[in-house]
């Protein structure tokens, strides 16, 4: 690839496909004929209007042909006014595309930490013909794969693909609250939604005004669930407080930490719930411009989402003069293509724009200057379903619930060896305990053996420690995080050397490369471990690990080399793996 | 240069780079600063980015008109005409700005009755710019709060470059864009220190600070602090002292850190009149064409690395440079080089020990002989990270942009009013025939630098050679194909070249860079046509034809 634009052609299908989206080329420097017209003008000014455009062309490309080609590289560059070189380093950042000739439908067939724990490996994989991939976000229904079918009409799969509410274990539970509709109400219908309750909270926020809405967020108490669990309120009136315009919101539906699916039983099972909490959040916090970052693995919540939209818009719920309160928010969702780095947040910002989705340093912190430079929002999905009960019924009845400063309910993802896997929500303050035996414990004839508690960022605990209560406060205090809510539970059968190893390896090939002490970090880490698995170790390997594990979290930019080697540490140091 | 100090008295860019990060519409002519001028262009991309709106001017649509909200592929040569027609639709549209013009101005009457004939028909006829093209950059530069002017080379290097920076000084006049914060006339400068070279004197008719050597209260004070007498006339540029070369009146060359025989147009001439010198001393950090053909080779230092002083870059800042290492071999410290022979020709300078002590004793010299460098001792330098000129304070500092006088309430403050010039469209010299029927211009490349005498000595994945760049038309019409070797002729000489198709190109126009030299000596069919008021040649506008050669032919010669 090239700084220039070089010989390849794009072909009919390419171009068609790319056009499909941006719209016929207006003059042959956005790769039309060229035309005398042409010769001594152009508007253009392409790059900096247009460059968000390039994932969303990426994909058209891809799902039309199963590829993106040198032809359709430089076609794309050409439409865009961007180099084909940085058109190259795009494409190939993301896990979905491909920059090599591919033919035919792609099975991505899930070797991560769920599916490892039901039994299949990579050589598995390899014997379907199919690509090893990274957590499809389905642990409550492992093992898991996806079919990408590419052609004029895309279809992308998975497999096995009950109905959403299967992932609810206590689905229709009258006592649920963030779930309550899942399982009951049609989610393709605005009409069930209202039936259900839904479209309630809204008009309540408008009544209020943007400032009572934020007192009341900041009131119940409720933090980020996205792992960081940082204080909603204090973010929203950040955000409201900036000056410039325009602001944006940013709902991060990228659920990739392995182990994690409670953002998806939402977005396929009650979109429109989310989709009026986004609406209130963008009323309070003066953000006009939404986006729904979505990971590209869900093809039903993209489905689901995007119907949503088109109903809220035609109802008047989204777009210009939002139920005549006189406030206008357009939503729209932005499809992810395989990158775990693009749920941290200002990755993603990087993604929507058309840049390598690489984290940028904080500060400026996305409150002041985010997506496009301007004032951002970004929460994660089930942060902002639990703002329609503290609307609906107040901040302070919502504080009420919870231990301490945990504050309201909590979606926990439960997944390997329990009876029920699913997705669980509990009031904070639930022993671990408690909630594997919600799920129905360890299967019978089975030994718990480990519990990874929070992802492949986060950390093992014993059977000796399952009394631990499951609020952010006394996690931290036994040296966990709760993280994005894994709940993984490993029994007797489950090889925690290749369990460790997966992990490394994860991160390894996530780690988008752009700082050192992750890319370097994440490749010697696992380096490490095959040595010592292998029975080759050398000496001061030990040491060696510990010393990378403390160069990542000292110095990475991003979440990602820092929480790196967590979960690894504490296997070796808890569980006793490769002692 | 000329142009600049012809209006306003100071040849230098009036605007500092924050300006441009803060400015609402930017004009980018003849200059393709994405790849000629990367970090200039970073500036005017943040410009970008704060909402300014670019326009790009320029026959080939360059990386950087890629940037351009419009951009205008004027026919080479047309930049007087198209500004002329420009002026003519903004006084026409009643947005002249009439205040500035009265208060800080002189010759506008005349101005206006000499662009009256360009009407927007003949404009766009001779231009090639379509009528709606150059309404919307005349009515946008003329309602902008603030505006940038920049240009380089693609409005210098031309039989009539001074005339084109007048033609470009005209717009900023006329819209009331120079002498207020965040518009202003900048000329993009190629070296580090080329606006420093000129400010020190390095040109022919100035000393230090832009002081006019015919000026006998200037000349007092230099000889009284140097102890030597200073010839009462100008001297020659570098073009007339290769005419005086010619004429034989030229006998001996002292050329420091420069390239001629490989830089100057028509080059096989400019290296016959050197090698036919009785004396030829050559001061650089690399043994360059020029060098070779010397009869003394001394070799300096790295000005940026192994040398004490200041550089002063395009927005007039004045910066520190510090030694870090010691010149290699017996190469000196230029200062050193210089103090040795005015002793060995009788005069000893004496500016202390080390050469830190001696750098900074040769500034504070300039600092008591030029006023406008009086307030920027080495401390104050320092401390502020560098002081744009005129500071002839010790305590204050001036406006970041130059000429705010003409803006003053009260006209004793004003001083002389910046000149209208009245400027003629007048096509190259070297005019396109059935012979010669395509336009050669000539450019440069992101990855090498001028004849690549320093970028050659290291490897880029960008670069590919030189190439004659030609318009798929055009390539087709001559059944040419990429990388084919093809024979391009001037009226002065014959190269080889491989083709290159360049979709940026429309049909008749083609490109070429200089930075090979060794391999294609572009400045073989380039024209001797010197602008006569500052001495640089036609670079940009040569005519040309291509033939097929045998495939046989090596692509090098």
């Amino acid at each position: 690839m090239d700084l220039k634009i070089g010989a390849d052609q794009p072909t009919d299908d390419e171009r068609d496909a790319v056009d499909a989206l941006l719209g016929d080329p207006t003059s042959s420097w956005q790769g039309g004929e060229r035309m005398v017209a042409d010769r001594h003008m152009a508007r253009g000014a392409g790059t900096r209007v247009q460059r968000h455009q390039l994932l969303p062309s990426l994909h058209a490309v891809n799902d039309r042909v199963g590829w993106i080609s040198p032809g359709a590289v430089n076609y794309l560059a050409t439409r865009l006014d961007i180099a084909p070189a940085e058109v190259y380093g795009v494409a190939t950042f993301y896990g979905l595309f491909s920059t090599t000739e591919r033919v035919g439908p792609q099975l991505h067939v899930c070797v991560d930490l769920a599916c490892q724990i039901a039994g299949v490996t990579p050589a598995d994989v390899h014997a379907t013909g199919g690509h090893e991939s990274p957590c499809l976000g389905l642990c409550e229904r492992a093992p898991a794969r996806m079919l990408v079918t590419p052609g004029l009409l895309p279809r992308v799969t998975v497999t096995p693909d009950p109905p959403v509410a299967a992932a609810i274990p206590h689905a229709g539970d009258p006592s649920l609250v963030l779930l309550a509709r899942v399982g009951v109400v049609d989610p393709e219908s605005l009409e069930s939604y209202r039936a259900h309750g839904g479209y309630k909270a809204l008009p309540k926020a408008v009544a209020m005004g943007p400032a009572a809405v934020i007192d009341q967020v900041t009131a119940s108490g409720l933090a980020g669930r996205g792992g960081a669990a940082f204080p909603t309120g204090r973010k929203w009136s950040a955000v409201a407080s900036q000056p410039v315009t325009t602001h944006h919101l940013i709902c991060n539906g990228d659920e990739s930490e392995p182990g994690t699916f409670k953002d998806r039983v939402i977005m396929e099972g009650d979109p429109f719930a989310l989709i009026e909490a986004i609406t209130i959040a963008a009323f309070a916090t003066g953000c006009r411009q939404g986006w729904i970052y979505l990971r590209g693995e869900y093809p039903l919540a993209r489905r689901r989402l995007t119907n949503a939209i088109a109903q809220g818009q035609a109802a008047g719920l989204l777009g210009h003069n939002i139920i005549g309160a006189g406030f206008d928010f357009d939503l729209q969702v932005f499809l992810g293509a395989g990158a775990y780095i693009c749920g941290e947040e200002t990755a993603i910002f990087n993604s929507i724009e058309g840049f390598r989705g690489e984290p940028r340093n904080k500060p400026p912190f996305p409150v002041e200057v985010g997506l496009f430079g301007m004032p951002t929002l970004v929460n994660n999905v089930e942060t902002l379903v639990n703002v329609l009960p503290i609307v609906l019924d107040g901040g302070a009845a919502y504080a009420a619930i919870g231990v301490g400063p945990s504050t309201g309910w909590k979606l926990f993802c439960l997944s390997g060896a329990v009876a029920r896997p699913g997705v669980y929500e509990v009031r904070f303050g639930v022993t671990l305990r408690q909630l594997i035996e919600l799920a129905g414990g360890v299967p019978a004839g089975r030994t718990l053996r480990a519990v990874l508690i929070g992802g492949a960022a986060g950390s093992f605990v014993t059977p000796d420690e399952l009394d631990v209560v499951l609020t952010t406060e006394s996690a931290r205090a036994a040296g966990l995080s709760l993280g994005s809510g894994v709940v993984m539970v490993l029994d007797d059968t489950v090889d925690l050397v290749a369990f460790v190893r997966r992990i490394a390896a994860f991160f390894r090939d996530e780690s988008c490369g752009q700082c050192v002490p992750c890319r370097v970090g994440t490749v010697r880490q696992e380096e490490v471990l095959v040595r010592l698995e292998s029975g080759r170790g050398l000496a001061g390997d030990r040491q060696l690990l510990a010393d990378i594990g403390q160069v990542m979290r000292d110095a990475s930019i991003c979440a990602l080399g820092q929480t790196a080697p967590i979960a690894i540490e504490s296997a070796l140091a808890k569980l006793g793996v490769l002692s | 240069m000329v142009g600049l100090a012809t209006v306003f008295g100071a040849g230098g860019g009036t605007s500092s780079y924050q300006e441009i990060e803060d400015t609402d519409v930017i004009v980018l002519w003849g200059s393709n600063a994405r790849e000629a001028h990367p970090i200039f262009f970073h500036h005017i991309l943040k410009g970008v980015h704060n909402g300014a709106k670019l326009f790009v001017v320029d026959p080939r649509r360059t990386a950087s008109a890629q940037w351009a909200d419009l951009w205008l592929g004027n026919n080479v040569g047309t930049d007087v005409a198209l500004s002329n027609t420009i002026a003519r639709e903004i006084i026409h549209a009643g947005l002249a700005h009439t205040d500035f013009i009265a208060r800080g101005t002189s010759g506008f009457e005349e101005y206006a009755a000499s662009v009256e004939g360009w009407t927007l028909q003949r404009g766009s006829d001779v231009t090639g710019v379509p009528v709606d093209a150059i309404v919307e950059i005349a009515h946008s530069f003329a309602k902008a709060g603030r505006a940038q002017m920049c240009w380089t080379l693609g409005i210098t290097e031309h039989h009539n470059g001074v005339d084109n920076v007048l033609s470009l000084i005209n717009l900023a006049l006329l819209c009331g864009h120079v002498g207020r914060w965040g518009s202003g006339l900048n000329p993009l400068r190629g070296q580090n220190n080329v606006q420093g070279g000129g400010d020190m004197g390095a040109i022919p008719n100035r000393l230090a600070g832009f002081q006019d050597i015919l000026d006998p209260a200037v000349r007092a004070k230099f000889e009284s602090a140097w102890g030597v007498d200073i010839q009462p006339k100008y001297g020659w540029h570098l073009t007339q002292m290769f005419e005086a070369m010619a004429r034989g009146e030229l006998r001996a060359v002292y050329a420091i850190g420069e390239n001629p025989a490989q830089s100057e147009a028509d080059k096989q001439h400019a290296i016959h009149l050197l090698q036919s010198l009785d004396h030829l001393v050559v001061q650089d950090i690399f043994l360059t064409k020029t060098a070779e053909l010397a009869d003394v080779v001394l070799p300096g230092s790295a000005s940026w690395c192994e040398s004490e002083g200041t550089v002063t870059n395009s927005e007039r800042r004045v910066q520190r440079c510090r030694k870090a290492l010691d010149p290699p071999g017996g190469a000196r410290d230029d200062i050193e080089i210089i103090l040795d022979i005015c002793r060995r020709l009788g005069k000893e300078f004496h500016y202390g020990e080390g050469p830190r002590q001696v750098a900074e004793a040769v500034w504070n010299e300039v600092r008591s002989l030029s006023p406008m460098h009086a307030g920027m001792s080495y401390q104050r330098i320092e401390e502020l990270g560098g002081i744009q000129w005129p500071c002839p304070s010790d305590t204050e500092l001036e406006p970041s942009y130059l000429h705010h006088r003409l803006w003053a309430d009260n006209p004793a403050d004003r001083g002389q009013p910046a000149p209208f010039s009245v400027v003629i469209d007048d096509p190259p010299v070297d005019t396109l025939s059935d012979e010669f029927p395509l336009r050669l211009t000539t450019g440069r490349r992101l990855d090498s630098y001028n004849t690549g005498v320093q970028s050659g000595g290291f490897q880029s994945p960008l670069r590919w050679g030189e190439s004659i760049d030609v318009s798929p038309e055009d390539a087709e019409r001559l059944e040419l194909v990429d990388g084919e070797t093809v024979a391009i002729t001037s009226r002065r000489g014959s190269i080889l070249a491989p083709v290159r198709i360049d979709r940026s190109l429309r049909p008749g126009l083609v490109f070429m860079t200089f930075h090979f030299p060794d391999e294609v000596d572009t400045n073989i069919l380039t024209i001797e046509a010197n602008d006569p008021k500052s001495g640089t040649a036609e670079f940009k506008a040569t005519a040309v034809r291509l033939d097929k050669v045998p495939a046989s032919e090596p692509a090098w010669t």
